[in-house]
C-alpha cells in the first residue's frame, strides 16, 4: 500500500520536474515546440525521455509531440535512437531484459512508461508496423482476425466485415479477397507488408508506429505505402521512422531529426528540409554526415 | 571421370592467361589431380557407407520377406514348432511406443518452451539444457535401470506401463532439444509483431510461435518415435517382453526388439525366422517415419 503510494508520489514528482523543464525548453527554443501542430493537443507529449540499454543511454532528455492525426517523420543517422523512441512509444522494450526508460510519455493523461500500464490495451492502442513483413504463418484473414479477437468478441459476420474493412483501407482487398484463406506466407513483399498494415488498423488503435516500413519493398510498393500513409492519417496518428528523406518530406507533416540520442530539431516538414534552424540538421539533410 | 578434358586446349585460353600459359596449364593440371584425389575419397567413403546399409538392407529383406505370411499379424508368438505369429510384439511396440511418445512430447514440449521463451540466459535454464543434453546421450539401458529402480520394484514386477514410461524418458529430451531449437529459429519481429498487437506472450507462443514452428517440432517428434520404435536395452528392465498375447499394462508386454533379442540367437528355426521377420518390419517402419519427417513435412512449408 505505502509502496504504491510512494510510486504515485515519485511519478507525480517526474511529473512536475518534467513540467518545469518543459517551459525552460520551451522559453529556449519555443518555435519547435509549438511549430507541428498549433490547433491540437498532441496525442502524444514526450518529455524528458531517457532510454538504456543496459548502461548505454540510448536516448537523452527526448522532448517531442505528435499532433492528433498528423504524420510525425523522425530522420537521423543509424544508431541515433529513432527506432528505440518507436519502441518506448508501444513499451516493446518491455520483452528485453536490460533495457529501460524514463521520463514522460503522455497519452490522455496516462504516463505509458508507468509501470502500472496495461501493456496489452496499450499495444492495442498504439500499433507498430516494422520495418520487415512479418506475416503470421497462417491464412490472410487468419492475420487479420488474430489482432482482432484478442481485444473483441465479434460474429463471425462482424469480423469478415472487419477484415474486408481493414484490407480496404491498407489498399489490399482486391488484390487479396479471392485468397482470404490462403496461406499469406504466399502474397508478395509490397502485399505482406500492406497486410501487415491492415492488421494492425484492424485492431482500430488510435496511434500507428511505422518503422521504416518502406526499406525491403520495391519502388511500387513504396509508392503504395506511402499514398496509404496518406489515407490513413485522416483518423490516426502516426510516426513514421525513415532513413529517407524524400520519403520523409513526402509522408510527414513534421519532421523531427534525431542525432546521438538527442531530439535535435523539430519543424513542419517543408521547413525542417528548406530552412532548417541547426547546424547539425542541416548537415544531416546536405548530406555532410550519415 | 575425365577431369582431364576440362584443361583447356592449347590456344583456347583466355587472353590475360596468354603471358604464362605453360604455368598456367601446369598449375591447371595441378589442381585437377588433387580434385579428382579428394573427390575419389570421398565417393569411396559414400559407396562404403551405402554399402553397409545397403547390405543391412538387403540382408533383412532377403531373410525377413521369406518369412512373412498373414499369420505374423494375426497370431501371437507361440512355443517352436507350432506356427506362431508377432501379433503380440507387434500391438506391444505399437502401445509402449505410442503412450511413451503421448507421455513424453507434452513434458518435452513444454521444458522446450521453457528454454527459449521464459528461461532466457538464466542459471536454471542453463543446467536444465545440460542436464537434458546429457539425457540425450545417456546409454539407454540406464535409462531401464532407473525405470526398474523408480516403477518396476514398488509395483512388484515388470509391465507394459514400465516399459512405457522408460521409453517417455528417452523421448523427452530429444523434444526439448529440437523445440528448442526451433523455437529460437524464429526471428524476434514474428514475437514482436504478435506481441505489438496486444497479444499476451501465452498467447503468442501458443497461437503464433507454435504454429511458426509446428514443422520443426513434429519432425522432433517423429524421429523420438522412430529412435524409440527400435529400443532393446530400456524394455529388458521394465516391460520385460512376453510371449503370449495381453495387453495389460500391468503385466508384462511384448515388443518387437525385445522378441529380436530373444528369438534371433534360439535354438529354433521358425522362431530365428521371426526375428528376422520382426527385424524387418521395425526397420521398414522406423525408415517410413524418417521419410514421412524428412520429405512430406519438409513439402509443405
Amino acid at each position: 500500500m505505502s509502496s504504491a503510494m510512494d510510486e504515485q508520489r515519485r511519478a507525480d514528482g517526474q511529473r512536475e520536474m518534467g513540467e518545469q523543464q518543459g517551459r525552460q525548453s520551451a522559453s529556449f527554443g519555443g518555435v519547435q515546440a509549438r511549430s507541428g501542430s498549433v490547433m491540437n493537443e498532441p496525442r502524444i507529449a514526450i518529455r524528458n525521455l531517457d532510454f538504456f540499454y543496459g548502461d548505454n543511454k540510448a536516448l537523452k532528455q527526448v522532448r517531442l509531440d505528435l499532433p492528433e492525426r498528423q504524420v510525425t517523420g523522425m530522420i537521423g543517422p543509424s544508431g541515433c535512437g529513432k527506432s528505440t523512441l518507436l519502441r518506448v512509444l508501444n513499451r516493446m522494450y518491455d520483452l528485453y531484459p536490460g533495457q529501460r526508460a524514463t521520463g514522460e510519455v503522455m497519452m490522455d493523461g496516462m504516463n505509458i512508461i508507468s509501470p502500472e500500464v496495461d501493456l496489452n490495451a496499450l499495444r492495442a492502442r498504439i500499433g507498430m508496423v516494422f520495418q520487415k513483413p512479418t506475416p503470421f504463418p497462417m491464412t490472410v484473414y487468419e492475420n487479420i482476425a488474430f489482432g482482432v479477437k484478442l481485444h473483441e468478441r465479434l460474429s463471425r459476420a462482424a469480423m469478415d466485415e472487419r477484415v474486408e474493412w481493414s484490407l480496404t483501407r491498407a489498399a489490399l482487398w482486391g488484390e487479396v479477397k479471392d485468397r482470404l484463406t490462403t496461406s499469406a506466407m504466399g502474397l508478395s513483399g509490397g502485399q505482406q507488408q500492406r497486410l501487415c498494415i491492415a492488421r494492425t488498423i484492424a485492431v482500430r488503435p488510435e496511434v500507428i508506429l511505422l518503422d521504416e516500413p518502406t526499406s525491403a519493398l520495391d519502388p511500387i510498393s513504396t509508392l503504395k505505402v506511402e499514398e496509404l500513409i496518406d489515407e490513413l492519417k485522416h483518423d490516426f496518428t502516426i510516426a513514421i521512422v525513415t532513413h529517407n528523406m524524400q520519403q520523409a518530406a513526402r509522408c510527414a507533416d513534421q519532421v523531427a531529426f534525431f542525432y546521438l540520442g538527442e531530439m535535435v530539431e523539430v519543424a513542419p516538414a517543408a521547413q525542417l528540409f528548406t530552412a532548417p534552424k541547426e547546424r547539425r540538421t542541416q548537415e544531416y539533410i546536405t548530406g555532410r554526415f550519415g | 571421370m575425365s577431369a582431364t578434358t576440362l584443361t583447356p586446349a592449347p590456344g583456347t585460353g583466355s587472353p590475360g592467361m596468354a603471358k604464362n600459359e605453360v604455368v598456367a596449364r601446369a598449375l591447371g593440371r595441378r589442381r585437377h589431380r588433387v580434385n579428382l584425389i579428394v573427390k575419389t575419397l570421398c565417393v569411396t567413403a559414400t559407396v562404403i557407407g551405402l554399402a553397409l546399409l545397403a547390405s543391412i538392407l538387403f540382408t533383412l529383406l532377403w531373410r525377413g520377406l521369406g518369412g512373412l505370411s498373414l499369420t505374423v499379424f494375426t497370431t501371437a508368438t507361440k512355443p517352436p514348432g507350432s506356427n506362431g505369429g508377432l501379433l503380440n510384439a507387434i500391438v506391444g511396440t505399437l502401445i509402449q511406443t505410442g503412450i511413451g511418445t503421448l507421455i513424453g512430447t507434452p513434458i518435452g514440449l513444454m521444458v522446450g518452451t521453457y528454454l527459449a521463451e521464459y528461461g532466457h540466459g538464466s542459471l536454471i535454464s542453463n543446467v536444465v539444457r545440460f542436464v537434458s543434453d546429457v539425457l540425450l546421450s545417456a546409454p539407454s539401458i540406464l535409462i531401464g535401470l532407473f525405470i526398474y529402480q523408480l516403477v518396476v520394484e514398488p509395483m512388484g514386477g515388470f509391465s507394459g506401463i514400465a516399459g512405457s514410461l522408460a521409453l517417455a524418458v528417452l523421448v523427452i529430451p530429444i523434444v526439448v532439444r529440437t523445440t528448442e531449437d526451433m523455437l529460437r529459429l524464429i526471428p524476434a519481429t514474428l514475437r514482436e509483431a504478435a506481441v505489438g498487437l496486444g497479444a499476451p506472450k501465452w498467447k503468442m507462443i501458443t497461437l503464433i510461435c507454435y504454429r511458426a514452428a509446428m514443422d520443426g517440432i513434429v519432425t522432433g517428434v517423429l524421429l523420438a518415435v522412430a529412435r524409440i520404435a527400435g529400443e532393446t536395452a530400456p524394455l529388458l528392465f521394465t516391460s520385460l517382453g512376453n510371449l503370449n498375447w495381453s495387453v495389460n499394462m500391468s503385466q508384462p508386454m511384448a515388443s518387437l526388439p525385445v522378441t529380436i533379442y530373444q528369438y534371433a540367437g534360439s535354438a529354433f528355426d521358425d522362431w530365428v525366422q521371426l526375428a528376422w521377420v520382426a527385424a524387418l518390419l521395425i526397420t521398414v517402419g522406423v525408415l517410413a517415419i524418417n521419410i514421412i519427417a524428412r520429405f512430406a513435412l519438409r513439402g509443405r512449408t
